[in-house]
């Protein structure tokens, strides 16, 4: 283990900004994509409940 | 048109209608695996992983850039696959799947390139260089945006997978020229002699941390192409029995 | 269905013939995209300035740009108005090979978008202080590219053919496309202007040439015959 201390490890050597900025963007990015996916998901099964209900009430 | 109930063998796993489901139970463990491999490559790669000689600490950004820019080729490949595969054999699960991954490959592509620009800030001093590599993958990246915009443009899902699949495959022939033309065109101009991987001692650990996160990252990336999938199928599928069946079965 | 050698040639010539007759009836249309090929290229100096060493250096992969945008701009012609008033899909249904009947169609867009490109460029090149060698092989460079340009829009005007907005669409898919001929095209010109041999950018055009000229028609009938089912 490389670190001294917890201030030392948010340091990154003075490149904080770059290597927290980097990670910090992949974990952003690969968190919003699933809610997104998860979101289209959720719409798409409300449509099709909708469908659902205009077919049962036709009959 | 929706009535293609005779599936036999190989086929029958290529229907919509048996894999939605089976996408349902894959979809967890491949969260899960995602997971584990997300927390290991991240304890390798800040508490393992000795600071690099030359590059210093900013060197670690490689554990999120390598294996982003590693899934956005991968990506591409498995997309012009399927792609490939439908056109050949009409199946129809093939387009969805090719469909449900260019979003992805373009989220790496984006990633990788997002990433390189804050490697390059302190090494190079700039945020952009025209660097093959990161050309090549802006190039990329643009191949992905064609193929999403080419499907989002034609409203006929058949049609838009046909087309998307011809893009895909043409994309992919040209994928290995574009990357050597601009190998070329970079050695040309005297491009930069810094690179982000070929650090001259590459320890054991730093690999191990790089194969650890891409594992993450391709686990990933069938995770969530999976929910699209599924996503897709549910937009698709929506005049058919089985679909409207699934979701009552699913409310009640 | 086998014809002989010279019937497909025949195919190829004919389809051809139609297609510039019709180009020649509608010359406006050409000409536009010759003179947008000018214009831009005439719109550097300005916005770069007079510089003349700075303007050398930036020609080839000016020109280049300009003429595969001018390219771009006639692809949507390609397929648009036989879509449009149903030839193509008579075409299609012909017992003429229809990749062959589309390679005439290929062959004709680029005389008429391309081949007069070849033909200008030098006088453009002058504007950039070119010398003779270097004019001369900027010709070559742009009589291989041009058709390259042509073989693979091809396949993006038949992707995007009755799409919305199928304009815009197609510049998103063939200009990545575009990448690998410019990068050679213009090497080719860079490289002999500091006075060293060019034949191996010659060398990767052709080979990319001769690629697209199999499978770009190829992939380009699989394209249109998607976009008219």
């Amino acid at each position: 283990m490389q670190w001294n201390s917890a201030t030392e490890f948010f340091a990154m050597g003075g490149y904080a900004l770059y290597v927290w900025g980097g990670f910090g963007a992949c974990a952003l990015l690969m968190l919003v994509e699933p809610w997104l996916v998860r979101r289209r998901m959720r719409e798409a099964m409300l449509n099709l409940r909708r469908l659902n209900c205009a077919d049962n009430t036709d009959h | 048109m929706n009535l293609e109930t005779e599936k036999l063998g190989f086929y029958r796993y290529s229907s919509p209608q048996t894999f939605y489901p089976l996408a349902g139970k894959m979809l967890p463990w491949f969260w899960v695996v995602a997971t584990l491999f997300g927390i290991a490559g991240l304890w390798v790669s800040f508490f393992v992983a000795p600071t690099d000689a030359t590059q210093g600490e900013a060197y670690r950004i490689i554990f999120v850039h390598v294996p982003a820019s590693w899934m956005s080729m991968f990506i591409y490949i498995v997309m012009a696959a399927w792609a490939g595969i439908g056109l050949a054999l009409g199946t129809r699960l093939s387009g969805m799947m090719a469909q449900a991954l260019a979003p992805t490959g373009a989220l790496m592509a984006a990633l990788s390139l997002l990433t390189g620009s804050l490697w390059g800030r302190p090494m190079w001093g700039t945020w952009w260089i025209w660097d093959a590599r990161l050309s090549s993958e802006l190039i990329l990246f643009f191949l992905y945006v064609g193929f999403i915009a080419l499907q989002a443009a034609i409203d006929d899902p058949r049609r838009a997978d046909k087309a998307g699949a011809i893009l895909a495959l043409v994309g992919v022939v040209n994928v290995p020229i574009i990357y050597f033309s601009v190998i070329w065109w970079n050695s040309l101009h005297q491009g930069s002699s810094v690179s982000l991987t070929r650090s001259p001692s590459m320890a054991q650990t730093m690999f191990a941390g790089m194969i650890l996160m891409a594992l993450c990252f391709w686990m990933y990336s069938i995770a969530v192409s999976l929910m699209r999938v599924r996503a897709i199928i549910v937009e698709r599928e929506r005049n058919s029995e089985w679909i409207r069946a699934e979701v009552k079965y699913a409310v009640e | 269905m086998s014809l002989p050698q010279s019937s497909l040639m025949l195919v190829v010539s004919v389809t051809t013939k139609r297609d510039l007759l019709l180009a020649i009836r509608r010359k406006s249309d050409v000409l536009v995209s010759l003179f947008f090929f000018i214009i831009v290229v005439s719109l550097f100096p300005l916005g770069i300035g007079p510089e003349p060493l700075l303007l050398k250096k930036i020609a080839p992969g000016v020109l280049m740009v300009a003429a595969l945008l001018s390219t771009l701009l006639g692809l949507p012609r390609m397929f648009a108005a036989d879509y449009a008033d149903g030839t193509l899909e008579q075409l299609a249904l012909s017992p003429l090979p229809f990749g062959l009947l589309v390679s005439g169609k290929i062959l004709a867009h680029w005389l008429v978008c391309g081949l007069p490109l070849v033909v200008l460029a030098p006088v453009l090149g002058l504007q950039f202080g070119l010398d003779g060698e270097t004019l001369m092989m900027l010709m070559l460079a742009l009589l291989i590219a041009t058709p390259l340009l042509s073989l693979i829009g091809s396949i993006g005007a038949a992707l995007t053919l009755g799409v919305r907005s199928g304009g815009a669409l197609l510049a998103l898919l063939i200009l990545p496309l575009y990448v690998p001929t410019l990068i050679f095209a213009s090497g080719a010109v860079e490289v002999q202007m500091v006075g060293m041999n060019a034949n191996g950018y010659l060398s990767l055009l052709a080979a990319m040439l001769a690629l697209a000229v199999f499978f770009a028609p190829w992939a380009t009938s699989v394209a249109l015959k998607i976009a008219l089912e």
